[in-house]
């Protein structure tokens, strides 16, 4: 599903660039959970937005689903965003001025999609996260974890082939944490690829693979038995 | 795109979330239009104000007095009399571009006009058949003087419609037979004339008619002709013609200024268009200057929304909004802001002239100078197109710069 290969990628800091990526190889096979851990500042985030399509690499390739995302228009961009990939955000990022509903059937509204089968969709979503009796509440109305399960709703409306979460228990406590866990794994028992960037073990422990991340190379990984597939 | 509801919902909420800001900016835009369409309607009152000077007479005319010489010419004396005669109608009729022409036989004074035991006093002017368009005249029944009348000096009279309101009643005045100075005249027209109330109280009778009866021989004390659709050059060449013809004619220096009188509508005419044009040109620049002004209001505005929205926007982009989207929702936001607003300012410009309209229909002396105020449906296209483009303007820059934001840089959790 994602294969990258001798991915490098620098920011250009004025007269000086700094490495962020360092060559990076990695597969990860349709119906994963993968975690990737790492210390701060090792380029987590970097590799997710990235294999998220929001960000550009300088060398190496990357094929998601069988296609090279290389150089792509803004409006290719956009259609892979929209079709084959679900962001889960640390701070969620709802729009405050829509409620539940519309925040989760916002992607649909992007594949033209109508009002009515968009709301639909969103309803069955929220049921689905056992958030149906929140659908008309705004994002400020919603706990941490209502909001994150919002928007893993949300990720989940347009059917990707793969959800990418950046520390999506970062904002949250602990119990919260793992029932946003358990919906990730329910998630990826659907057949859905998951990556999650984190920094915990603990949300590491609940994924079946962990890449671990040092300093813009894949260190080493390891396979967490009885850990989700 | 535009029959979108969530569009629509979208830049609701947006503007609901900015009440003031909202209002503010839509007062300058409403404020721009509403001046450009007092403005607009001023000048278009001093342009209807001068023309109603100008109502009566054709605008494409050039009238001939003769006068006296003031300067000797080839061994003649000055302080000759210019005697003008039907020759000179012929001749001037001759000349190229001279269109609808008339000489006038003043008969002096008012006369006593009889008709059964009514009579009452009215002016009359004995003329050629092209008069009538030099005057404007508009014949109500009947007909205008023609060629035969002139040929057989027929005693034939075409009066105005006051003359049939003070000698007739409610009677049919065409074919009745009326007494000036004991002479009979038979009725063949009525006419009205914009000219005022002076100008329907005239009896015209042809020329050859009125030489004969008051002892005028050939002699005419007036030339007027129109020269179509000429322009102010075209009719400057012809009145150089008929300058010359005359000044040939009658033996006089072709550059003397006292010999005739001429006076070129045209020219005058040509005149106030330039000034109308020139008011008119300056109301649209100090309007669409108001205008701007409003833009960059709103321009501004957006680039603050804009800038509040990045984290919004940021997401949109990470969830699939193609840019074209981001931009055609900015865009539709302040085209919505601009059209609102200016909708409002062109309905209160016109509810203001409507007003100043009914002020001067009610005062006892309305001005001359300025006359029915209004906006015409060209002058509100006009503004509207001003309004359309003022919102796509406006909302170009910040809509620009909302699709050109990075969902990452949106996005980085602090
Ligand atoms: N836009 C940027 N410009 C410059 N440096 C950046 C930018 N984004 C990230 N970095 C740097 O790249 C490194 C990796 O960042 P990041 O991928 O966010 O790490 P992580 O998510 O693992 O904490 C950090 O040193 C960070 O400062
Ligand atoms: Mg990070």
């Amino acid at each position: 599903m994602i294969h990258i290969q001798q991915i490098r990628k620098s920011y250009r800091m004025g007269a000086l660039s700094l490495e962020v990526l360092k060559g990076i190889d990695l597969t990860i096979n349709e119906g994963e959970l993968v975690s990737i851990m790492g210390p701060s500042g090792s380029g987590k985030s970097t590799l997710l937005n990235i294999l998220g399509i929001l960000d550009q690499y300088q060398e190496g390739e990357y094929h998601l689903a069988g296609t090279l995302m290389k150089n792509l228009s803004e409006r290719k961009a956009a259609y892979y965003r929209n079709h084959y990939l679900g962001f889960v955000f640390q701070s969620f990022h709802l729009l405050e001025f829509k409620n539940a509903l519309e925040n989760v059937a916002l992607p649909l509204y992007y594949q033209k999609v109508s009002r009515r089968r968009r709301n639909r969709q969103a309803m069955e979503l929220l049921e689905r996260v056992g958030l149906a009796d929140r659908a008309q509440h705004m994002p400020n109305e919603l706990s941490g974890g209502q909001k994150q399960r919002v928007a893993i709703a949300r990720a989940l409306i347009s059917d990707p082939k793969v959800i990418l979460a950046d520390e999506p228990t970062g904002a949250l406590d602990s119990q919260t944490s793992d029932q946003v866990m358990d919906l990730f794994r329910e998630v990826n028992a659907s057949g859905k690829t998951v990556v999650i960037v984190t920094h915990e073990a603990e949300i590491a422990a609940k994924t079946a693979r962990t890449i671990h991340l040092r300093d813009g190379v894949v260190q080493n990984e390891t396979h967490q038995v009885g850990a989700a597939s | 795109m535009i029959w979108n509801t969530d569009h629509w919902l979208e830049i609701w909420q947006t503007v609901r979330k900015n009440k003031l800001r909202t209002v503010l900016t839509m007062f300058s835009i409403a404020w721009g239009i509403f001046m450009l369409i007092l403005l607009l309607a001023a000048g278009r009152g001093l342009e209807n104000g001068i023309r109603y000077q100008f109502r009566d007479d054709a605008a494409n005319s050039i009238w001939i007095t003769p006068r006296i010489t003031g300067r000797p010419f080839r061994g003649l004396r000055a302080g000759r009399p210019v005697n003008m005669t039907m020759d000179d109608y012929t001749q001037v009729a001759a000349v190229p571009g001279v269109e609808h022409i008339t000489a006038r036989y003043n008969l002096r004074g008012n006369f006593t006009v009889r008709y059964g035991d009514q009579f009452s006093q009215f002016p009359i002017r004995s003329v050629h058949p092209g008069h009538r368009y030099l005057e404007k005249t508009e014949m109500r029944r009947g007909r205008f003087i023609n060629d035969r009348d002139i040929d057989q000096r027929r005693k034939v009279a075409v009066i105005g419609n006051r003359v049939v309101s003070g000698l007739f009643k409610d009677q049919d005045p065409i074919g009745e037979w009326i007494d000036i100075n004991g002479i009979q005249y038979k009725i063949v027209g009525v006419f009205t004339d914009v000219g005022g109330p002076g100008e329907q109280r005239m009896i015209y009778i042809p020329i050859s008619t009125g030489q004969a009866a008051y002892g005028g021989g050939r002699t005419i004390h007036r030339l007027m002709f129109t020269v179509g659709n000429a322009d102010l050059a075209e009719s400057q060449r012809i009145e150089k013609d008929v300058r010359t013809l005359l000044a040939e004619r009658h033996r006089y220096d072709p550059q003397d200024p006292r010999a005739i009188r001429l006076f070129n509508h045209v020219e005058n005419y040509q005149r106030f268009v330039a000034l109308f044009n020139g008011i008119a040109t300056f109301i649209w620049v100090v309007g669409i200057g108001t205008i701007i002004a409003g833009i960059v209001g709103v321009s501004n505005i957006m680039l603050i929304a804009v800038k509040e929205r990045t984290k919004e926007i940021g997401l949109r982009k990470a969830i699939g909004a193609p840019p074209s989207d981001i931009i055609g929702l900015f865009l539709m936001e302040s085209l919505t802001l601009t059209f609102l607003a200016g909708y409002i300012g062109l309905m209160a410009g016109i509810g203001t002239i409507e007003l100043v309209q009914h002020l001067l229909n009610t005062i006892p002396n309305p001005p001359d100078f300025f006359r029915n105020p209004h906006v015409d449906i060209h002058a509100a296209a006009g503004a509207t197109l001003v309004l359309v483009l003022a919102g796509v303007l406006a909302g170009l820059i910040p809509a620009r710069r909302a699709a050109a934001i990075d969902p990452i840089v949106a996005l980085r959790d602090e």
